[in-house]
């Protein structure tokens, strides 16, 4: 890919050509969540930084081609602004709590060392993914299409550590913190918390390799929570405790942040955290993403052009993508790519009939194995979450 | 990495003025795109009555560019709840009188909720 084309595709991830360049205006009006900015922070590649303290880094259309998205290029999400650099000689895992019977420190040694070894390819999509395009706009970071990615994540099951230090029949929820903290005393720590089911499936992992490699710093080194089919609030980075308790915790970011309207949407419900009116948010929804053509692009009459995207869910996996360009009056499914496990995104791509000139709409819709697909209207929700409307691309056949 | 003052308009005004040239479909053409920077704080905010403290007050936990990425979506009912959200559920150190500034400050240059 040139330079030039590489460029247009980053502009055209975040909206840019969508909104078309106004110019300086009093407020940012772009539907991208205003100001685009590419920045590297030391070891990533160029990501478009909607904000540099705490760092909110979001990877390029260009960067979500590839099956596996590159460690250099994968997003990057904190709520606290003090992020040490641990240094994994000094670094220890503590599993306690009240309902831990035998609690327990590890080093990365004991923790590689102890336990069997599990890869697992999964898609990590921040919560708040797709924000910036909400309609009424909503407070937050405005992410584009690109707080997420496709990783191979290496590590020891979760619930092998857990059943070390001893799970008591009256655990309920099992807590997570990390290395990151606040610089005020009086700012709620980052910890979350797991359903005890949750946290035993044998698909949750704690995970200290990235697509072969060690962890980024900026995505969690040394240790990290994987939640497949969840989203990203549950992936705790740079983790240092757990605690197994007969409780709901009752932190700031389990209490009062990543809420969604009780009973809005078809995901795992997490019990001990609802309350009648909001409940955590879990479980990713089926949904896509088109990368190619890009918003805006011109294709030449009669030449060879190729639809291609990804599509996800929370865990079932997908079982068909779907195309429409006539206005949705007819749909065609696309060819899937290699199948990666159920919590990986499939690729899909389809040709493109480029025989006559003019404007065309394609929209794409996935469905998953348990039968949801991707609706045609956004599910307003005021934290900006679940924002898996039907994908729609327009290009120009000239 | 220490912070550094940078010129957030720079980029987007030379982004725009490549744009604004003729497309010529594929052709490849030449433009000076800008190289991506290392990562840097932002510290600017628009020059009004209010300024100087609300960046003060906002900077000790976070980078200001969050302000104008918002904007879109506040008014001034919106920015009265985030800094309420800020002093009571975050800690921030502002005191009533202050917050009043913040707020007369982020509502006349920060608001572009529409509808």
């Amino acid at each position: 890919m040139s330079a030039l084309t590489r460029r247009e595709a980053l502009l055209a991830a975040a909206g840019f050509f969508a909104a078309g360049a106004r110019g300086e205006e009093k407020v940012p009006a772009a539907s991208n969540g205003g100001d685009l900015s590419l920045a590297t922070l030391r070891g990533k590649n160029p990501l478009i930084q909607r904000a540099f303290r705490p760092p909110n880094f979001e990877t390029p259309l260009a960067d979500l081609v590839p099956l596996y998205t590159g460690n250099a290029a994968f997003f990057v999400r904190y709520h606290l602004p003090v992020i040490p650099q641990v240094v994994t000689a000094s670094w220890r895992l503590q599993v306690g709590g009240p309902s831990a019977q035998r609690p327990l420190a590890l080093s990365l040694r004991e923790l590689k060392g102890s336990f069997p070894s599990v890869s697992l390819a999964a898609v990590n999509q921040c919560s708040g993914n797709r924000r910036g395009l909400f309609s009424p706009r909503v407070p937050g970071v405005q992410w584009g299409n690109g707080a997420m990615g496709n990783a191979l994540w290496s590590g020891v099951r979760l619930r092998d550590v857990l059943h070390k230090a001893g799970v008591a029949a009256d655990a309920l929820e099992v807590v997570f913190n990390g290395a990151d903290t606040s610089v005020l005393p009086a700012t709620p720590d980052f910890v979350k918390s797991l359903p005890i089911d949750r946290a035993l499936d044998e698909s949750t992992l704690i995970a200290f390799e990235m697509n072969g490699q060690p962890l980024p710093h900026w995505n969690g080194a040394p240790a990290r929570l994987i939640v497949p089919g969840w989203t990203g609030t549950y992936w705790m980075k740079h983790l240092t405790d757990i605690r197994i308790q007969p409780t709901a915790f009752d932190g700031f970011w389990m209490k009062s942040a990543y809420r969604i309207p009780t009973g809005a949407f078809p995901t795992a419900r997490f019990v001990s955290q609802e309350t009648p009116e909001t409940t955590p948010i879990t479980e990713m929804l089926v949904n896509s993403l088109i990368t190619s053509p890009t918003p805006a692009a011109r294709l030449r009459r009669g030449e060879p052009a190729q639809l291609a995207g990804k599509a996800w869910d929370g865990g079932s996996g997908i079982a068909a993508v779907e195309v429409s360009v006539d206005g949705r009056r007819s749909w065609r499914e696309a060819t899937l790519g290699r199948d990666l496990g159920r919590f990986a995104w499939r690729e899909f791509q389809l040709p493109l009939d480029t025989s006559s000139a003019g404007a065309l709409e394609i929209a794409v819709r996935a469905r998953s194995r348990n039968g949801a697909t991707q609706p045609e209207a956004l599910t307003f929700n005021p934290a900006g979450y679940h924002d898996n409307r039907v994908q729609t691309v327009r290009v120009e056949v000239t | 990495m220490r912070p550094r003052a940078r010129h957030p308009g720079a980029v987007l005004a030379a982004l725009a003025a490549a744009l604004a040239a003729p497309t010529f479909g594929d052709t490849p053409r030449a433009v000076s795109a800008p190289m991506p920077a290392m990562a840097a704080e932002v510290t600017d905010l628009r020059d009004g009555k209010g300024r100087d403290l609300t960046v003060g007050r906002c900077v000790i936990c976070h980078s200001v560019e969050y302000i104008p990425a918002n904007a879109p979506a506040m008014d001034r009912a919106a920015w009265q709840k985030t800094i309420q959200k800020m002093k009571d559920r975050f800690g921030a150190p502002i005191s009533d009188e202050e917050a009043k500034q913040i707020l007369d400050y982020l509502s006349a240059n920060y608001s572009g909720k529409s509808g």
